[in-house]
């Protein structure tokens, strides 16, 4: 699956995951977690080879427009409605260092908050030229970028009137399983971001910065498109100072 | 001050929410032209070796109601035990197996189905061997981080016996909940996600 093998693969295992900076599985103010959230305590184990490796997607996968959603569901000459903006960002592990050559996805609403799938019944328009899904592969210094058209804010049934922030939702994927990863991103000055069930999962107030692009006025390409920052981290590894081989003897 | 550190936190996790499909399975929630494929709908092909299974489950809400918007990736060894992954230094795992797949939930009955092979034993730690498993990947709305668990085989009680993950569960009636059930070629792993026949879930 791979098309990378210009550096030696490290093998050590990863932190620690800290839970207490990731939303609890039970957060009753985000109400489907509530059946959905396990009861007993997870099993706990330092990581073995079925974690500490993962799978890796090679370029072959990409299409060209695939990290261009205003135009890979478009039809010729036309393009998705909305406000037009440039995410990018890096994927970086917790020791700070660059994760080249994983595969990042994105999907999201159109800019009225509607959302492509057939369970979806919210009254805003489909817009027939956004599908609202795309991927890309972070490069040699993790870095990853896609255009896309801001999605809107959109309601949903679990309180009375509940309104999602603006978000792309992102799955990543590491080196190893055990980095496998789903977030959202929202978008700097969203007042709708402290309003939001889902947001509030999480604890702490800087664990959800982290998870706020800021405008990045510097790539705003004038005439064309803002650019937001969305930076990653994934859990990072030990290096194998003193550790038993996992080939084991 | 002592040194810093240095490290970063890791990026906090969010629900993958109702809408999923959309970015990991659009063929199926009807974005066609996009991808080709669903990537992970096909682990194997003609020249895969090793014993083919079929892997087919549901999961289950606390009240006991299918969870029709999951969905599953799972992760696991070829039919020599060797993973496809870089990370893999021991020997090379047979190209013609991804050793990686994703599948929804159906929306109308809640199954997942993989057509994969049988995994081979791989080492622990310290030596020791693990007994084949699959290793199992959950998110879904109402799921605010995925959840990871393992698929074991009934057939293989003496490995599973050995097994140094199965051998940390204290509570010995809840092994069960990891040991899928046989049916000719076909194995069925229901995972609970809450209640008395809970699965066990893992922090690795």
């Amino acid at each position: 699956m791979s098309d990378r093998s210009n550096s030696k693969p490290e093998t050590g295992a990863f932190f620690a995951r800290n839970r207490a900076w990731h939303p609890p599985a039970f957060a009753p103010g985000y109400k489907t977690s509530v059946l959905r959230s396990p009861q007993r305590a997870l099993l706990s184990l330092d990581g073995t080879i079925s974690e500490i490796t993962g799978p890796v997607f090679g370029h072959s996968i990409l299409n060209e427009l695939d990290n261009d959603l205003i135009h890979n569901f478009a039809k010729p000459g036309e393009s998705a409605i909305g406000e037009r903006i440039i995410v990018h960002g890096r994927v970086l592990d917790e020791r700070g260092r660059p994760v080249p050559g994983v595969l990042l996805e994105f999907w999201q609403a159109n800019a009225g908050g509607r959302y492509r799938h057939k369970k979806e019944t919210y009254l805003a328009a489909i817009d027939p030229n956004f599908g609202g899904c795309g991927r890309a592969i972070s490069d040699d210094e993790g870095r990853y970028a896609f255009r896309t058209i801001r999605p809107g804010a959109y309601p949903w049934p679990n309180g009375v009137n509940d309104w999602r922030p603006a978000h792309i939702h992102f799955s990543v994927f590491g080196h190893g399983f055990a980095q496998r990863l789903i977030t959202q991103m929202y978008f700097e000055g969203d007042p709708m971001i402290w309003k939001c069930p889902i947001v509030g999962t999480i604890p702490d107030k800087q664990a959800i910065e982290q998870l706020i692009a800021p405008l990045d006025w510097g790539n705003t390409i004038p005439m064309d498109a803002r650019a937001y920052k969305f930076d990653i981290v994934l859990r990072g590894r030990r290096s194998t100072l003193f550790e038993n081989r996992l080939e084991g003897n | 001050m002592v040194q810093e550190l240095g490290y970063l936190k890791e990026t906090p996790s969010q629900t993958a929410g109702p809408y999923v499909h959309i970015g990991l399975t659009p063929n199926y929630s009807e974005i066609g032209g996009v991808y080709e494929t669903d990537l992970g709908s096909t682990m194997v092909n003609d020249k895969t070796l090793g014993e083919r299974i079929t892997v087919t489950g549901r999961v289950l809400d606390g009240a006991g109601a299918p969870v029709k918007d999951a969905v599953l990736e799972i992760w696991q060894a070829d039919s020599a035990g060797f993973y496809n992954s870089p990370s893999e230094l021991r020997g090379t795992a047979d190209p013609n197996f991804t050793g990686w797949g994703r599948c929804p939930t159906n929306s109308v009955d809640g199954v997942f189905r993989f057509e994969t092979i049988k995994p081979g034993r791989v080492p622990f730690k310290d030596g020791r061997r693990m007994a084949p498993h699959i290793t199992v990947w959950i998110v879904a709305r109402g799921i605010n981080i995925g959840l990871h668990t393992r698929m074991y085989f009934p057939e293989e009680a003496a490995a599973n016996a050995e097994d140094p993950l199965l051998a940390r569960i204290e509570h010995k009636e809840r092994l069960a909940t990891l040991i899928a059930h046989k049916e000719g070629s076909g194995y069925t792993f229901d995972v609970h996600l809450q209640g008395d026949k809970e699965t066990v879930f893992l922090d690795i």
